[in-house]
């Protein structure tokens, strides 16, 4: 008899919470790359908090935050080359912006403008999926295509604990490892689906463990830990492009801040856990590593700070100040040519657009 | 009619070597209707795939492989069980154009075989054209003949926009017809006048095309001249060649298989009044299913549209 109890599922885990590992892992990533790695969470973490508080202040709408998220996401985007596939929920912004999102598209997207909708060409980063695990099932496509035309690409399904309930997670898996493409399914374990811890969401000890079912490799690895997301992302990512199939991925991490800006969580979390996890945040235990190695000060620290907020600052200024599309530009986006009774609406706008434009 | 939409489909792939197939049982079985039929032969197991059973699935991962430079034609066994992709379809394939700002398009196809009058357990049989009407971003098509089927089939597949493909498999084996054996295209958006006539306007589609066209012609022997008109496609939506026919009856019959209330025919009638009011001599007749589930097979003749339902519409209609 197969018994779930009797499954070891070991977390893989490079870097610990107070900064210490095995030293012979910890060799394996050079001064540069951990530094990269630091200023990128970093960087995010700052972008994040500030669009939080740019929420509070009404200068952007509903923002879902991602900070305690960091490394599960820059650690992950690392492992990617730039012209692999991604396919986000809405809490992906740090995995965004590493994979080449212009900081300045992303306040297109919170300003609720039609332009924010359009990723710049080249990027392959497919919008913003809203429907939970929707979007498992077109990275399985996606990466399906890529197979049959010969092509080198992986794609990438980011989805949170909660899409692991949904059926179109389990028909993405059940299709990606029966075709055996090229996708990996990186959940990020954050503990919450809104308010539903995930004790409610699944009875399975462990999602990566899900991933036996459907005759895949599946991996647990610390979501906080960069330096085990990227290993265990790299191992996947050249995996799936070697022909080797898919891979699910479990990396438990923690949403410090709330669901979305419209959600409180004191409502449905202890504070005493919040702190628990605020003592395994990400970015600590990699700052304590470089400080330790004398890489790292707290002037560096500032002066990239300093340097997010004005990047922040002139991205969103740049926002405000380009041309925001109109209401007649949502014709053009439904057909590739509008049928005769969509063109009449639009034509019933710009008419209407025009006698106000003379009054 | 099953003939002209495998040929279709054959011709397409072997024009197109970005044309796949997938779906349930469409590979070694060539389809429950077999309208795939020695398409996994001709074209292998790397263009004809059987997919896992699970319609979200297939209709999920057609977007992901359209968006990444596929074409593929995806079946759904029977359009019944199209509500377990309704949000693949409605809420996916329909926007990803819109959702991506253009940046995206989703060229699928979507085959089902759909309505009633051939005894299937339940939901199979059901006519569901008006949950894709409603869902900005679908194309729906529906041929009635296998001439149409063919060359709307091919546009369909060569269309840059998600396409519904709805084929009434009452009339996959109903009556042979010549088909040109080269490819060819009729435009996704214009109806077909079956008869022309001046008393009154029935307009069609889909599975009731062949009845109300008997009808009419046996109308005509009775003195009673109906053009008949079959839309082909609800979405884009003929209004010209609607709105002219109007005009020249004043008589408007809608004979569809769907419910009733909500129907594409409550659309229709609506753009009638609103662009041809005056043109009216008398109320617009619907003809549809009752506002009920799909019935049994034992009375699902009753509760189609049939001779005797259109024939006593068509009365009403000339008694103003």
């Amino acid at each position: 008899m197969l018994d779930p109890n009797e499954l070891q599922v070991e977390i893989v885990q490079i870097l610990d919470e107070n900064g210490n590992g095995d030293e012979e892992k910890l060799a394996a990533f050079s001064d540069e790359w951990l530094l990269r790695a630091y200023r990128e969470m970093r960087r995010a973490r700052v972008i994040d908090e500030r669009l939080l508080r740019m929420q509070r202040q009404g200068r952007i709408g509903t923002y879902a935050p991602f900070s305690g998220q960091e490394a599960a996401q820059i650690g992950s985007a690392l492992a990617l080359r730039k012209d692999d596939w991604i396919f986000p929920s809405y809490r992906e912004v740090a995995v965004c912006l590493m994979h080449g999102m212009p900081l300045e598209q992303f306040f297109h997207y919170v300003q609720g403008r039609l332009s924010g909708k359009r990723m710049p060409e080249g990027l392959n980063i497919f919008p913003t999926q809203i429907i939970i695990a929707a979007q498992t099932l077109h990275a399985v496509g996606c990466a399906w295509a890529s197979k049959l035309k010969g092509e080198s690409q992986v794609s990438v399904a980011y989805f949170g604990d909660g899409a692991t309930s949904e059926g179109d997670f389990h028909e993405a898996m059940n299709f990606a490892a029966v075709y055996n493409v090229p996708v990996i399914f990186f959940c990020q374990n954050n503990q919450y689906a809104i308010s539903v811890p995930y004790r409610k969401q699944t009875a399975s000890r462990t999602i990566a463990q899900k991933a036996l079912a459907y005759g895949m490799k599946g991996v647990l690895v610390d979501g906080n830990d960069v330096l085990a997301v990227y290993e265990t992302m790299k191992q996947a990512v050249e995996a799936a492009r070697g022909g080797e199939g898919p891979m699910l991925i479990e990396a438990l991490t923690y949403r410090l801040g709330p669901h979305t800006t419209a959600d409180d969580p004191t409502k449905y979390r202890r504070p005493e856990e919040v702190e628990t996890w605020r003592t395994k945040d990400p970015l600590h235990r990699l700052r304590v590593l470089l400080e330790r190695r004398g890489l790292w000060t707290e002037a560096q620290e500032e002066a990239l700070v300093a340097q997010v907020n004005d990047e922040v600052t002139a991205a969103y200024e740049a926002a405000i100040a380009s041309k925001s599309g109109s209401i007649v530009d949502v014709f053009d986006y439904v057909y590739s040519e509008a049928p005769k009774l969509l063109a009449e609406q639009k034509e019933e706008v710009m008419r209407r657009k025009q006698r106000s434009g003379v009054r | 009619m099953i003939e002209a939409i495998n040929e279709a489909m054959r011709q397409e792939m072997e024009r197109d070597s970005r044309i796949i197939v997938l779906g349930e049982d469409v590979g070694e079985n060539g389809g429950v209707f077999r309208a795939t039929d020695g398409l996994l032969e001709q074209f292998g197991d790397q263009r004809v795939f059987d997919t896992p059973l699970a319609e979200s699935g297939i209709i999920g991962t057609s977007i992901g492989l359209a968006i990444n430079g596929m074409r593929p034609i995806a079946e759904i066994q029977f359009l019944g069980f199209v509500y377990q992709a309704m949000d693949q379809l409605a809420a996916q394939a329909a926007r990803i154009r819109f959702r991506s700002a253009g940046r995206f398009s989703c060229p699928i196809v979507v085959r089902s075989p759909y309505g009633g009058g051939v005894r299937t357990p339940e939901l199979h049989s059901d006519a569901l054209e008006a949950l894709f009407t409603h869902s900005p971003g679908l194309k729906v098509v529906m041929p009635s003949n296998p001439y149409d089927a063919k060359g709307l089939l091919i546009s369909a597949i060569r269309d840059e926009d998600p396409v519904l493909f709805l084929e009434p498999m009452k009339l996959y084996r109903a009556f042979r017809m010549e088909v040109p054996e080269e490819p060819y295209t009729i435009p996704l958006g214009q109806a077909r006048v079956v008869k022309e006539g001046d008393d009154v306007t029935i307009l069609t589609w889909g599975p009731t095309v062949p009845l109300v066209a008997k009808l009419a012609a046996e109308m005509q022997t009775k003195g009673v001249n109906a053009e008949v008109i079959d839309l082909r496609c609800l979405q884009p939506l003929d209004i010209d060649t609607i709105i002219a026919s109007v005009e020249k009856t004043g008589r408007v019959m809608i004979v569809h298989e769907a419910v009733k209330t909500g129907g594409f025919g409550a659309e229709v009638a609506a753009l009638i009044s609103e662009r041809a009011l005056f043109a009216l001599s008398a109320p617009i007749v619907r003809i549809a299913g009752y506002d009920t589930p799909y019935p049994v097979p034992s009375v699902e003749d009753d509760w189609l549209p049939n001779a005797e339902r259109i024939a006593e519409g068509i009365h009403t209609l000339l008694r103003y």
